[in-house]
């Protein structure tokens, strides 16, 4: 009997276990005793982090795209659709339209993130953000006019994606705007939900630093409640208000409802076992990348090293072995500390972070990366 | 044994730093003024953050019970 994997989401962490799986079980997919199927609901594929560049006219969003087609294995069958319904009881998904039901006897969750701004009054008309295409084209057009004022940076919320990437925008932005003689008439303001710049104490001490020297104000406990778009202002929770002129969010995240709706976990992230990641509320599910809840990073290296876990996990269980890859938590993050500096960290369940000091060849490693991910993507690298 | 009865419950054990401390400010921006929400954290960092945090925003934290392997914090919102 033939036995059917469904990866729904052909993102970071499904793209690259798509690839994977195909290399590893290649006898079992040319014997037809193992079908492998990925569901996408866009022909392409996006790859996100390009979309931090995008604001300051340095990448084009299309520079981040490429037919999911060009990318999956031939051996792989995609398919591009929306999945409606996850029904783990009857092991069974649905799509959006008339298409049939789809069995499967393995499933893995990599749905990812999505942008949830109507929790905040305001936000919408009054935010902008670069965590979308068209919201990074917008915020662009707006970048490029700003010459003065109050630019405001507000976490909204986390989990969100990619933690360094706030962190990353302010530090691009100050310096951006002093190579082009701005800067003096440019506020910057940080806001962090927590009593730190950064969920983790090691990258928060050392990115306050790097805003203390560069002198980017910042506001702790501050859990945006509204925004008021006519008199460009932003409200928390904790009762303070802040005046705008460019306000910039990473608007609050959640998964898809789907996986609320078949009992799998709050918010639209997967509870699971964070060393296996086994849902923890169904069995034979997997999830991994943005919407499986270990704790870790919302990035696209963590999509990548899960894939690698599952992918093993898989090929075990298929070929009646027991499965014994696990993940540890590995995370990698070059940040960006200017236009043309950069920072690096690594870390996982054990070891914290230490941020490297900032340099242009770690700068030009991240842009490097940024070219060479389509290999990634194919499972190459 | 504290004899509050919480309108809402976030179990947030097992989630790292700042996890529980987010989870709760979540269930609070959706809770009503004089609601009482109830945190289960096994984090320590959460004895720093959740009061310092109750504090700031303004709603009382009306008390911490300890478990044998989790804290519970009752907090209500202003
Ligand atoms: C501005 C920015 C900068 C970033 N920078 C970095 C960085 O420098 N380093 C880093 O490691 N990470 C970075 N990230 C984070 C990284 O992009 C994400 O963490 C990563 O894409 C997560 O991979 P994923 O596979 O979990 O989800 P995604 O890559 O988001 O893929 C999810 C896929 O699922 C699809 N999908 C969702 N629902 C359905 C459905 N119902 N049916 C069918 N398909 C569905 C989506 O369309 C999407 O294709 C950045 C993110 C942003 C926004």
């Amino acid at each position: 009997m033939t036995e059917h994997v469904v990866i729904v989401g052909g993102g970071t962490g499904g793209t690259v276990l798509a690839n994977d799986l195909a290399d590893r079980l290649e006898p079992e997919l040319d014997a037809g005793d193992v079908r492998v199927t990925l569901v996408n609901d866009d022909p392409d594929h996006v790859y996100k982090p390009v979309w931090l560049y995008v604001p300051f006219g340095q990448r084009e969003p299309d520079d981040g795209r490429r037919p999911l087609d060009d990318l999956v294995d031939d051996a792989i069958d995609l398919r591009i659709d929306r999945v409606s319904d996850i029904g783990p009881e009857a092991q069974r998904l649905q799509f959006h339209g008339s298409a049939p039901p789809v069995s499967y006897d393995y499933l893995v969750l990599a749905t990812g993130s999505t942008l949830e701004p109507d929790q905040i009054p305001g936000l919408t008309e009054g935010g902008h953000n670069y965590y979308s295409e068209s919201g990074a084209t917008d915020l662009r057009d707006e970048l490029l006019e700003f010459t003065e004022g109050d630019l405001v940076l507000s976490v909204i919320g986390t989990p969100h994606m990619c933690p360094a990437a706030p962190l990353e925008f302010v530090f691009m932005a100050d310096d951006w705007l002093r190579e082009r003689g701005l800067r003096e008439d440019v506020d910057i303001t940080y806001t962090y939900p927590i009593q730190r710049v950064h969920g983790n104490p090691h990258i928060a001490e050392w990115a306050r630093h790097i805003m203390a020297e560069r002198d980017i104000n910042v506001e702790t406990f501050f859990n945006a409640e509204s925004v008021d778009p006519d008199a460009e202002t932003i409200t928390s929770m904790e009762g303070s208000e802040l005046d705008y002129d460019l306000l910039v969010t990473i608007p609050p995240h959640g998964g898809i409802d789907l996986i609320e709706e078949a009992g799998l976990g709050d918010d639209g992230w997967v509870d699971v076992d964070k060393h296996t990641l086994e849902a923890e509320a169904a069995d034979n599910v997997y999830a991994l990348g943005d919407t499986a809840d270990t704790g870790v990073p919302n990035a696209g290296s963590v999509a990548h090293y899960q894939a690698g876990v599952v992918a093993q996990r898989l090929a075990s269980e298929i070929r009646g072995r027991p499965a014994t890859a696990t993940y540890d938590g590995k995370t990698l993050c070059f940040i960006e500390t200017g236009m043309d500096a950069a920072s690096f960290v690594e870390f996982d369940y054990e070891n914290p972070p230490s941020p490297a000091p900032p340099s242009e060849k770690l700068h030009w490693s991240k842009l490097a990366y940024n070219e060479s991910y389509w290999l990634t993507a194919r499972g190459l690298l | 044994m504290t004899d509050i009865e919480p309108d809402d419950t976030v179990d947030a054990r097992g989630a790292a730093c700042p996890g529980p401390l987010m989870d709760l400010i979540g269930k609070i921006r959706s809770a009503e003024s004089g609601d009482v929400i109830r945190l289960l954290s096994d984090n320590d960092q959460s004895l720093t953050d959740v009061p310092e945090w109750a504090e700031e925003a303004g709603n009382e934290l009306l008390a911490v019970e300890e478990r044998d392997d989790h804290n519970e914090f009752y907090v209500e919102k202003a």
